[in-house]
């Protein structure tokens, strides 16, 4: 698989490390009421779709950055990548 | 019909006239007490148990496809019991014991083949973990002999000892390990539980679950509804595609685990060799070919087919241990989708919703595990309580700090 880096260009997705699902971005607020079940279902479930999935991948032996990849998991077609940076300001996280 | 030595030899010499289809095709029912869903190796041993074993009648086994064409036709065909931690050990050799006994037990041909599986080590502190977990094998009534470099040298003379990085130093064997003929496990689990009365329903794929006020009553599926009692899910690989329309989220990921054939070769593999530097292990077919395999490529995915990084990593491995590996082609290789749970073990266990059974989470390692997650899975539905070798396969056992985490690696699917 080809990633195509949004600052780097195209590179191998052998120079990354995976992650899984982007919703590990959003974490549960520690002082809700529910804290205890929303941390284990944020940390121990997962959607596992077959078909259209947004990813978080590292580029280890790359830049380091995180990014957010959209790939198909039943062709493995990368239709979207994105900074998660960007992605994480873009739904309210100030850091 | 029973098949025998005398058997073959009648039908030979009647011209094989007699043979006869080893599973019927009869239409769906309206009601079965129990529906399974998922026609692999593991959902075949589970009507096979349940009938034979657990005296339950009027059972369904609900497959998308044909039977036995998912992880248990896709598999290296490995069997062992070489697990560290309490909740897996005793339920591994449950499996084990259950493998040495099959063949008669259903009256097939599976080609179990205890040709003994060796786990090298390379370093002080990784004889030391080998020492444990042969000890831990044997507390729970498995085999386990620690070998030094010259045991390791008197099984495997081939292997790459003073290797400049990762020198092999001895290795941990297990002599009841081995292999078994995988598509033949799938089939004498078909025949047996056909036998006992198992409906086994093709191209019957469920595409719906109808609960009813948190019970369930029953599956949709392409060939129309059937009522159940009970139904029982065991499709690892689309564990979280089937469990959705059960309305339930797992703490599962699908990986895809890549496996590879050479061409066949004279007799050189012993058993089952695995490196302990990196991810590598290989066995040889009865037909002659080398079978390999390593790493998941750790990435979501329902495809079947892997990517090429983790096919040059497998093959470095094998060129790390035993160099003449390069001298062989490859001529096959393939792609099976694994049910990655959060610790890297499964699960056997009730869901919230009444009526509806889980079995899933089988990893990278389901194959060896089939006639025991059947028999405890068919304890379960049959008995309502878990096999005592399989309590701890708990579905919720995230919640209450009670992970089986072999590898220590945490809550992350592509590490375990």
């Amino acid at each position: 698989m080809i990633i195509e880096h949004p600052l780097l260009g195209p590179r191998d997705a052998a120079e990354f490390t995976y992650l899984g699902d982007a919703a590990m971005i959003d974490r549960p607020d520690w002082q809700s009421g529910d804290a205890i079940r929303e941390f284990h279902d944020y940390l121990y479930l997962r959607d596992n779709p077959a078909g259209e999935h947004r990813e978080l991948w590292f580029h280890e032996q790359g830049d380091r950055s995180w990014l957010v990849v959209t790939r198909n998991t039943t062709t493995h077609e990368i239709t979207k990548v994105e900074l998660a940076r960007d992605t994480a300001l873009a739904s309210g996280r100030h850091r | 019909m029973n098949y025998s030595g005398f058997r073959v030899f009648w039908e030979g010499l009647t011209g094989n006239a007699g043979w006869k289809p080893a599973w019927r095709d009869p239409d769906p029912r309206a009601e079965y007490d129990i529906v399974i869903v998922g026609g692999g190796g593991h959902g075949l041993a589970t009507a096979y148990y349940l009938a034979k074993e657990f005296g339950q009648r009027n059972i369904a086994v609900v497959e998308k496809g044909w039977i036995g064409s998912g992880n248990v036709g896709r598999n290296t065909t490995i069997v062992r019991s070489n697990y560290l931690l309490p909740g897996n050990e005793p339920f591994y050799e449950f499996s084990l014991k259950l493998w040495e006994g099959l063949e008669q037990d259903f009256n097939f041909n599976a080609m179990v083949s205890q040709r003994g599986i060796v786990n090298l080590y390379h370093s002080d502190a990784q004889r030391d973990a080998f020492a444990r977990r042969g000890n831990a094998m044997r507390l729970a009534g498995a085999d386990a002999v620690l070998l030094d470099q010259d045991g390791i040298r008197e099984l495997c003379p081939f292997l790459d000892f003073d290797n400049a990085r990762f020198p092999i130093r001895g290795g941990l064997w297990q002599p009841r390990g081995g292999t078994v003929r995988h598509d033949a496990v799938a089939w004498g689990y078909a025949r047996g539980a056909d036998k006992n009365g198992v409906d086994i329903l093709q191209n019957c794929e469920v595409t719906g679950f109808q609960i009813d006020n948190g019970v369930c009553k029953g599956v949709e599926t392409s060939r129309g509804k059937i009522r159940a009692k009970k139904v029982a899910v065991c499709v690892a690989g689309s564990s979280s595609r089937v469990m959705e329309r059960a309305g339930m989220r797992l703490p599962i990921e699908s990986h895809v685990l890549q496996a590879f054939v050479t061409e066949g070769l004279k007799p050189i593999i012993p058993g089952v060799i695995t490196f302990g530097a990196g991810h590598f292990y290989v066995s040889q077919s009865d037909k002659g070919g080398l079978v390999f395999g390593g790493d998941i490529d750790g990435y979501n995915t329902y495809a079947q087919r892997g990517n090429l990084p983790v096919v040059e990593d497998v093959c470095e491995g094998g060129m790390a241990i035993m160099p003449m590996i390069g001298r062989a082609r490859v001529l096959r290789m393939w792609g099976g989708v694994v049910d990655m749970s959060m610790d890297g073990s499964p699960f056997i266990d009730k869901t919230a919703i009444e009526g509806l059974y889980f079995n899933g989470g089988w990893c990278y390692g389901g194959f060896k595990a089939t006639p025991a997650s059947g028999y405890c899975y068919a304890h379960l539905i049959a008995r309502g309580e878990p096999h005592p070798v399989a309590v701890d396969y708990r579905l919720d056992r995230f919640r209450h700090g009670a992970m089986i985490d072999e590898k220590g690696a945490g809550a992350q699917p592509n590490l375990h």
